[in-house]
């Protein structure tokens, strides 16, 4: 149907403009309006959280951008020159540096949010799936932009990552050489991983849009998992969410900061402050502490097309989630087995973080294996059992019923901890 | 509890994420643990010592200089030490540094100005190991931040040279050093009693030139740490600020809400 939009909005400007392009009328409808679960507790703040450190990530790579020069000879010391000649060029350097960490903290939390309170589940399996693509992209970036200093790690990292791909039989070989456009990580390389890091966060931001569509078409999940029945039980996203997102994203900027301007080399490794030597190998080629995880798992694997595979299948794995999970009950307040399945896939996953940060060796590999084979145990066997012998426990009517306070609640959900929710 | 029970659920898991890896990076493969000196910049208050910076820059000009390369930085950087614009002419004017060509066509020198980067000890890597028994001296401007242990690596390893132990054959021109991976390096002992000749009274032991060069070294790796740390104060104190205005809006629009 072609026509203006009636637009409701009193001022004549802008209802002219809306009634030819209703923006107005979209963000007052999808950021305004929205009806939003009233019940969400502080972890629902990580998806706005992420969002904000994503648009930080490119404001302030933009600004790097501008100094950075993509040439195996003069890489190193553009960043030196953005950090010691270039007005506040110290600062948008740690903000990067520091927002790459805290933009994974952020997404990880956001992810494992998701896990807990089964997010995944229908009708949100779509935006569940595009999460995943999202959390992908960012890998692929982060790996890029470290590469981009020119450091040792920068560089030995880069090798050992790309090489990687020579596993696969036959034209790994081939596969290798094209990531580098030469016969080794060099100036091809590095040209093109600053073009890509650098298209690269738009394209998240583009996949990020298509996430949020995608929830405002199912509306969110919320702590008791189920659905929203009566207006009762939401209120409109501004200001109730607008504010208490702000109310994380002050905590969250506090944190960051501290990072930043007290301790900018925390999550640093030394070695990356020696420029690249092709000629001399680290003691010690450790990825980014982000990456760990999946590093432990690569090496878990005594061989190394398994060790590949199982790395990616970590992630492919979340793709099939929504459907290896066959329990109809979102969340796990009311899964009294699944509860402990996940604090143990939490607990897989930092002992996995762990285990990428030290040499493969002794009891190291041991905890490595057992937390490897329990991460894929957890998705692909326990989580397709457990919807077919966990009782849940009886869920609560709806949402505003507990938080009403009315009458005593199954599972033990008291309605005093969600009253300053 | 419930509630509880998730905070410090929130609370291990970004902790799990924003400390493991410090307490998880791989020990260095020297088992002699460091010396923990207590620098005047350390700390997330910590500024550089105005005056063992001055001192600092005497050990590294007289000393260090003979070999490390100090490429990132300015003479003009030495005025943020202390040291006077005239001073730092000076310090810049008794180098030569290559000034272009003249009207023939031919490549002249100039005396250094402190618009000037450091010049280097050696033309290039060559003639730098060439001189060094086949090592490089490493670049000094990062290098505290480039060893794991920061300034007390150096600070040890100034300190750390002595006879080597009973049944430890070095390698021709190596020396020993106990916390030097592998023990063996290619560098002399730099620093003795007395090395330098300090103008303002302190007495130059082994250990005084060492704190005041690593305190020096620190800075050139670190130019913008007090500056750096000066606005973090400023940037906390606002966000404190702003983070209980937020909470208690926040607070005042739920109250409503049950
Ligand atoms: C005679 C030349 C010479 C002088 C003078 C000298 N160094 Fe060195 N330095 C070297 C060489 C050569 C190496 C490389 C050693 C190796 O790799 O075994 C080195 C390495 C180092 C290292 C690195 C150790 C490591 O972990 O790789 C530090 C730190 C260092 N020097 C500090 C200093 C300081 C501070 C001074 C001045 C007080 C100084 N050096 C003076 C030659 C010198
Ligand atoms: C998803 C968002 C992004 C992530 C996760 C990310 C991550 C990173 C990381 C980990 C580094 C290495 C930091 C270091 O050790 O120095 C880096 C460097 C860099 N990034 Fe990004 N980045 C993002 C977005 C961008 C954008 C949008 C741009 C450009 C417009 C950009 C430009 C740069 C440049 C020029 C560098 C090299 C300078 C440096 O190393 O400090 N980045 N990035």
């Amino acid at each position: 149907m072609v026509g203006l939009h009636k637009s409701e909005f009193e001022s004549p400007v802008i209802r002219w403009i809306d009634s030819r392009l209703p923006v107005f009328t979209l963000m007052q409808k999808e950021y305004r309006a929205f009806p939003t679960p009233k019940n969400f507790n502080y972890l629902w703040n990580f998806g706005a959280i992420a969002t904000v450190m994503l648009l930080m990530m490119i404001a302030t790579g933009i600004f790097l951008a501008m100094n950075y020069v993509p040439n195996t000879d003069l890489a190193f010391a553009s960043v030196e020159h953005i950090m010691r000649d270039v007005n506040w060029g110290w600062l948008i350097r740690y903000a990067h540096m520091n927002g790459a960490s805290m933009f994974f903290i952020a997404v990880y939390i956001h992810i494992f949010r998701g896990l807990y309170y089964g997010s995944y589940k229908a009708p949100r399996e779509l935006l569940w799936m595009i999460g995943v693509v999202i959390l992908l992209v960012m890998m692929a970036t982060a790996f890029m932009g470290y590469v981009l200093p020119w450091g040792q790690m920068s560089y030995w990292g880069a090798t050992v990552i790309t090489n990687l791909f020579s596993a696969f039989p036959y034209v790994g070989k081939y596969i290798v050489t094209w990531l580098w456009g030469g016969f080794a990580v060099g100036q091809p390389t590095l040209n093109r991983f600053f073009a890509l890091h650098y298209l690269l966060p738009f394209v998240i931001l583009g996949v990020v849009l298509l996430h949020v569509a995608a929830l405002h078409i199912t509306g969110s999940n919320n702590p008791l998992g189920i659905d929203v029945k009566s207006p009762q039980d939401t209120v409109p996203f501004h200001p109730y969410y607008t504010i208490k997102d702000s109310v994380g994203l002050c905590v969250f900027f506090l944190i960051y900061a501290g990072f930043i301007f007290f301790y900018p080399k925390f999550f640093a490794d030394a070695d990356n402050w020696i420029p690249a030597n092709p000629l001399q190998t680290p003691a010690e080629i450790v990825p980014e502490w982000y990456f760990l995880p999946f590093y432990a798992i690569l090496r878990s694997v005594p061989n190394k097309l398994g060790g590949v595979l199982m790395m990616f299948g970590s992630i492919v794995v979340l793709f099939f989630l929504p459907w290896l999970d066959t329990s109809p009950v979102r969340s796990a307040r009311f899964r009294p087995i699944y509860r402990v399945t996940f604090w143990l896939l939490v607990l897989s996953a930092v002992a996995l973080g762990m285990v990428g940060a030290h040499r493969p060796q002794g009891i190291w590999v041991v905890i490595g294996r057992v937390a490897t084979l329990y991460y894929f145990f957890h998705f692909l066997v326990l989580l397709p059992i457990l919807g077919k012998i966990e009782r849940p426990l009886p869920l609560p009517e709806s949402i505003s019923r507990p938080v009403l306070g009315g009458g005593p609640l199954p599972g033990g959900v008291a309605a005093k901890p969600m009253e300053k929710a | 509890m419930r509630r509880l029970i998730q905070l410090a659920a929130l609370a291990a898991l970004s902790l799990g994420a924003a400390f493991g890896p410090a307490s998880l990076t791989p020990a260095r493969a020297d088992d002699e643990s460091l010396p923990h000196v207590n620098w005047s910049f350390s700390g997330p208050f910590g500024t550089y010592d105005r005056a063992a910076l001055q001192r600092g820059f005497l050990v590294y000009q007289q000393v260090c200089s003979a070999c490390h390369s100090m490429n990132y930085l300015y003479y003009r950087n030495l005025e943020e030490i202390g040291l006077t614009e005239e001073q730092v002419k000076a310090i810049a004017a008794s180098v030569t540094v290559p000034g272009g060509v003249n009207d023939q066509g031919q490549p002249i020198e100039r005396p250094g100005l402190p618009s000037d980067h450091f010049k280097a000890p050696f033309p290039n890597e060559q003639a730098a190991r060439a001189a060094s028994n086949g090592a490089l001296p490493p670049d000094q401007s990062d290098l505290v931040n480039a060893r794991e242990g920061g300034p007390d690596y150096i600070y040890a390893i100034l300190i750390g040279y002595s006879d080597p132990p009973p049944g430890v054959k070095l390698m021709p021109g190596m020396s020993y050093n106990k916390y030097f991976p592998g023990h063996q390096i290619a560098m002399p002992q730099p620093l003795q009693d007395g090395s330098v000749q300090y103008t303002d009274g302190t007495k130059p032991t082994l250990d005084q030139e060492a704190k005041d060069v690593v305190t020096f070294l620190t800075w050139a790796a670190n130019p913008e740490m007090e500056e750096r740390k000066r606005d973090g104060v400023r940037v906390v104190l606002f966000l404190l600020f702003l983070t209980g205005v937020v909470y208690a809006v926040k607070r005042r629009v739920w109250v409503d809400v049950h």
